[in-house]
């Protein structure tokens, strides 16, 4: 088996050989938060969180995280400014990188109790602080506010 | 980030991802791994039994695992390995491209400060 793409050392050459000078200092936590099920999946509500963008028409330094009906699910998110391989791939198939297709169907299965009723988008963004004391704070809120029990994180 | 302030705040999460250094870097409490290019997480494009079977893999976890897990799924890029030396490659075939295009990056920046883009 290959190893796996190391993504942080490729992406710090890249960007030195852009001639940005500062290297992105990745998250990193020795501890991990684990949070038990508290009740079957088969009863459980389930939202899903993307990086991919809803509303292309927001500058990208201006994004935060915001929660949207999943009745309101763009047939297309904007992903030209973010990173993904544009060689190997393209992101045309929307349920490529979100699970909504996937969720109803298991759903209608009885895989899982329900779909939240809104799905949530995070930005990538340079600064740490601003997704840890901004955006996932929100996302908290909205996720409580419909009973979250289980969410799915799909991160391009 | 996000996965683990929901964690730590009784949602219990599953992140579904390509980039395996990065989030086992970071530190999240169960992770589904998909080896193939950074675009699709969830499988193939148009391939619904692949992506399907994808989150009912993630999901599993949420009830198999009573500690941090990180499962990598047995798929494959659909034509060869060649993506992974390509990805963000740096050598004398670009590298000029690469310094022009980080001038123009840091000057879209500027201009969209410049604009008042902010939080």
């Amino acid at each position: 088996m290959p190893d796996p793409v190391r993504y942080m050392q490729r992406t710090r050459e890249y960007y030195f050989a852009q001639g940005f000078d500062k290297a992105y200092k990745w998250a990193q936590h020795d501890d991990i938060p684990w949070q038990p099920l508290q009740k079957p999946l088969s009863q459980s509500t389930v939202a899903f969180i993307t990086t991919a963008v809803p509303d292309g028409t927001i500058a990208k330094l201006s994004r935060s995280a915001t929660s949207l009906s999943i009745g309101e699910l763009p047939i297309e998110f904007r992903t030209d400014e973010l990173s993904w391989d544009k060689e190997a791939t393209h992101m045309d198939d929307v349920n490529s990188f979100i699970p909504m297709q996937a969720m109803r169907t298991l759903a209608e299965e009885g895989i899982i109790g329900q779909l939240a009723p809104r799905f949530h988008f995070v930005p990538t963004d340079y600064s740490q602080r601003n997704t840890n004391e901004i955006d996932a704070p929100k996302i908290l809120e909205a996720c409580l506010q419909d009973e979250v029990d289980v969410a799915i994180l799909v991160p391009l | 980030m996000t996965a683990r302030a929901l964690e730590a705040n009784g949602i219990a999460t599953v992140v579904i991802g390509s980039a395996l250094d990065i989030v086992e870097h970071c530190g999240v409490p169960r992770y589904l791994h998909n080896d193939i290019p950074l675009g699709n997480p969830l499988g193939h494009p148009y391939n619904t039994d692949e992506q399907l079977d994808t989150v009912r893999q993630a999901l599993s976890l949420l009830s198999s695992s009573a500690e941090p897990v990180v499962r990598k799924t047995a798929m494959k890029w659909h034509n060869g390995e060649s993506w992974r030396g390509n990805y963000l490659k740096v050598d004398d075939s670009n590298r000029e491209a690469l310094k022009l295009a980080g001038v123009e990056n840091r000057r879209r920046r500027r201009e969209q400060i410049e604009k008042g883009e902010k939080r």
